[in-house]
């Protein structure tokens, strides 16, 4: 197969909000950049987020960017690195200034400002009681967001290739990034782009299990590609599952209608969050409230003939409410689960939703992977940020509305860093080995010519299933061993996947084959590390471990493809300027 | 469990002479209730079905096609309400790339003509810029658009004259900038608009409102445009 080779002084992979948050930074210094997405831009899982963004503005209630990285180490319990929370949380209200100044359609208070509402784990004064941080424009702020950082692409002519979908990392001979394999989806053509600096910006890997409120295109693209090319994935035991996905749709439900004041009840209408977290109730922490709800479910107070999920109550807020500031909520609620929240609850379960793991970073958004005893080793010419990067903000758990904060914060810290880094490369470059597209052209060849190929779809089923019943909301120690098993048996039935169609012309068969071989990685890095990693620690609940161990514990892992090994490196416990947040016990 | 039965429209330029509909059917159960569910289980019965879909909550806009004769949103559209056979085509008036997939290049070229973002060149106050409930209250219904092209490619001025008649998606966007009272070019906004193509060969035909899964209605926004050009000859 011919192989078309271009050159750019960067190339990004992926265009929800991280990848055209960082293009822009580029495409305005005037940097010759490709940016490559699978779909059209605006078709990017950015555009689903709900809720807000989170930035101590203060538009409502008094609030500062230190009681907002406070919330988050809590959050995180401990595991996120507080050089990067500081700096995700000191940038916030400027990134989000500047959002509003791209012209975001930000919803407003009575003076003009932007509204804020109250979020799950935001607190003011250092954990004493809520505060309303969460930016929003309605219920709509990821596709809000997304669409307005598009719209400042177009206006810096970003070139953007769309539906071309990333192969596999190009390395040089000292393991630094070179540029990426891509496959352009229309022709079926294989290229690839050589670049001083390569952005991967790929989103999550959501779909790795069976009830997600992940869009099809999550499966983990940047992770899969890392892990061929022989770099760690830090930290994917963490795996956030949402509160309130749609009973039997798994549709996302924001966090937010409990931030307006939505109540979460099981069967015999109780506000059952009460017991779990007295204080802050239904907006304590997303794992804190999905374990609640699992463990309602569990003992037989889930709603419904199976009893198998609850229920989210808005029926006594203003109906004005309902409309005006949760319009989408509304209309998702009556065309997903036939309930109109303005007169009936909504049923909801625990749903997969983020990965707090990733691609690891600096919070300069440079990726690194330990090297001779340097556990901040960078890797030269590569970046990640986003969901797919970890750096750490989230460590163990997620906030909300910190999710569209890393992509901003990171995508353009990131942004900033290549184009440091590219001014200390002049010239052009030099010409990549003749074979860089050797392995991805292997791979689409094995593709191509399996024989008795084992069905993608059924291949995917499986690893969802397996995901779904052994990596789930609690571990289980003898779960976990034959899920470990499982997954491995999937892997290899990956390594034999076989298509019908053989079309070189927009073949998505093809391309859902490449999606789970990247899927597959990601899996393989949740459910070893959740099998090794013995304590409880925000999203992983060990049913044998139930105690957090931070004496032999606190650490990222990670988890290497070659060998499916797992190694580890120290959390950076020094914030930039504040004191360091102290260990303590967690409670909501 | 019952059995669905489909009409699709299907074409690889890799393989086929000329366009064909395929006859299919595939055993759906309750926990089907989009389309899209089924369009899932017929590719995993034959992969080589062409379509689009990323978010499947109709808010990402890629799996928009011809559904029984109207545009929709396959993840939006309700399995009990359809009739069978199911016909499926690809978003009318645009080239086919492959079966329900088609090119959009011209749709993106419409909306990208209207210069859709915000301009504004006071230099930004530190802090965000002031707009009031009511004004932002404005952008409501237009914002919104996904951008899915179901209206414009149920629109026969758009199927047309696709490359000179912006369309109601792009108009829609057009007028979220004019009446966004952060923007400031509306008057050269209006000059571009101002053409006997670009905007007015909307003949109120009213398909796009019919068509948009949003319930946006890229017609009164176009109607809004008109009454502001009216406005600033007067």
């Amino acid at each position: 197969m011919n192989v078309t080779k271009r050159s750019y002084d960067a190339v990004i992979v992926g265009a929800g909000g991280a990848g055209l948050r960082a293009a822009l930074q580029l495409a305005e210094a005037g940097l010759n950049i490709a940016v490559l997405s699978k779909v059209f831009p605006t078709r990017s899982h950015t555009v689903a987020a709900q809720g807000g963004v989170a930035a101590s503005l203060g538009n409502s209630d008094e609030d500062h960017w230190h009681w907002h990285m406070y919330d988050t180490v809590k959050g995180s319990d401990w595991l996120g690195d507080q050089d990067s929370i500081e700096y995700m949380c000191r940038m916030a209200p400027e990134v989000v200034y500047e959002l509003e100044h791209f012209g975001m359609p930000f919803t407003r208070t009575e003076d003009g400002r932007i509204y804020q509402r109250p979020f799950g784990g935001h607190m003011s004064n250092f954990g004493e009681k809520p505060v309303r941080r969460a930016c929003a424009a309605a219920d709509r702020t990821g596709h809000a967001m997304l669409h307005t950082l598009y719209q400042r692409n177009v206006r810096a002519n970003t070139r953007f290739f769309v539906e071309w979908m990333a192969l596999d990392l190009v390395r040089g001979p000292e393991g630094e990034v070179l540029g990426v394999t891509a496959i352009e989806m229309e022709t079926g053509e294989v290229s690839v782009f050589q670049a001083k600096a390569t952005l991967f910006a790929t989103g999550g890997s959501g779909r790795m299990y069976y009830a997600s409120t992940n869009a099809f295109i999550n499966t983990g693209d940047g992770l899969g590609m890392a892990a061929r090319a022989g770099l760690p994935i830090q930290d994917m035991e963490f795996f956030q599952f949402h509160p309130t996905g749609v009973y039997g749709a798994g549709i996302l439900i924001t966090e937010g209608v409990r931030g307006e004041g939505g109540i979460l009840r099981n069967k015999d209408g109780e506000r059952f969050m009460e017991r779990y977290a007295p204080n802050a109730k239904d907006l304590a922490s997303r794992d804190v409230v999905s374990r609640a709800m699992a463990t309602e479910i569990k003992e037989g107070r889930g709603c419904g003939p199976e009893k198998d999920h609850l229920l989210l109550d808005l029926s006594h807020l203003d109906p004005d409410v309902i409309i005006r500031r949760l319009p989408g909520i509304r209309e998702i609620s009556i065309r997903f689960a036939g309930a109109d929240p303005v007169r009936e609850p909504i049923p909801v379960v625990p749903t997969a939703h983020y990965q707090m793991g990733g691609i690891p970073t600096l919070y300069s958004g440079r990726v690194v992977a330990p090297k001779n005893g340097d556990p901040d080793a960078v890797v030269p010419g590569f970046y990640a940020a986003g969901e797919c990067a970890c750096a750490s903000v989230h460590g163990g758990n997620r906030l909300g509305c910190n999710s569209l904060l890393d992509l901003l914060v990171f995508g353009r810290s990131a942004g900033d860093s290549m184009i440091e880094d590219i001014g200390k490369m002049p010239g052009a470059l030099p010409d990549l080995r003749r074979d860089a597209a050797e392995g991805s052209l292997a791979r689409l060849d094995r593709l191509e010519s399996q024989k008795d190929g084992e069905s993608v779809h059924e291949v995917q089923a499986a690893m969802r299933r397996t995901m779904q019943e052994h990596c789930g909301v609690f571990r289980f120690p003898e779960m976990l061993a034959k899920g470990v098993a499982e997954i491995e048996a999937v892997a290899e039935r990956v390594s034999r996947t076989g298509i019908g169609d053989h079309s070189r012309v927009f073949n998505t068969a093809r391309i859902e084959a490449l999606e789970v071989e990247n899927l597959i990685e990601a899996a393989k890095a949740t459910m070893m590390g959740a099998a090794n990693r013995e304590e409880s620690r925000g999203a992983q609940a060990r049913a044998d471990f139930p105690e957090r161990d931070d004496t032999n514990w606190l650490k990222h892992s990670l988890w290497y493809r070659e060998g499916n090994r797992i190694d580890y490196r120290p959390v950076h416990l020094k914030p930039l300027t504040v004191e360091t947040v102290a260990l303590k016990k967690r409670v909501y | 469990m019952p059995t669905m039965q489909f009409k699709i429209y299907r074409y690889d330029p890799d393989r086929d002479e000329r366009p064909r509909m395929q006859d299919i059917s595939v055993e759906i159960d309750a926990a089907d209730r989009k389309l899209l569910d089924v369009l899932v289980k017929l590719k995993a019965k034959d992969d080589s079905i062409g379509y689009r879909r990323s978010c499947r909550e109709g808010v990402c806009g890629s799996d928009a096609m011809n559904i029984n004769g109207k545009n929709g949103l396959a993840c939006l559209t309700e399995v009990k309400d359809l009739k069978q056979p199911v016909v499926l085509r690809p978003l009318p008036g645009l080239p086919v790339i492959r079966d329900l997939i088609v090119d959009m290049t011209q749709f993106f070229k419409q909306y990208h003509s209207i210069r859709p973002y915000l301009i504004n060149d006071e230099p930004p106050p530190e802090r965000e810029r002031l707009q009031s409930p009511e004004d932002r209250e404005e952008l409501d219904g237009l914002y919104e658009c996904i951008l899915c092209a179901c209206c414009s490619t149920s629109c026969p001025s758009f199927w047309w004259n696709p490359d000179k008649y912006v369309g109601p998606a792009g108009l829609l966007q057009a007028y979220r900038f004019l009446c966004d009272t952060r923007d400031q070019a509306t008057s050269e906004r209006l000059d571009d608009l101002d053409d006997p193509y670009r905007l007015f060969r909307c003949h109120s035909i009213m398909n796009c409102v019919d068509a948009c899964p949003k319930e946006l209605n890229p017609m009164a926004a176009i109607g809004k445009i008109k009454a502001m050009m009216l406005a600033r000859t007067v």
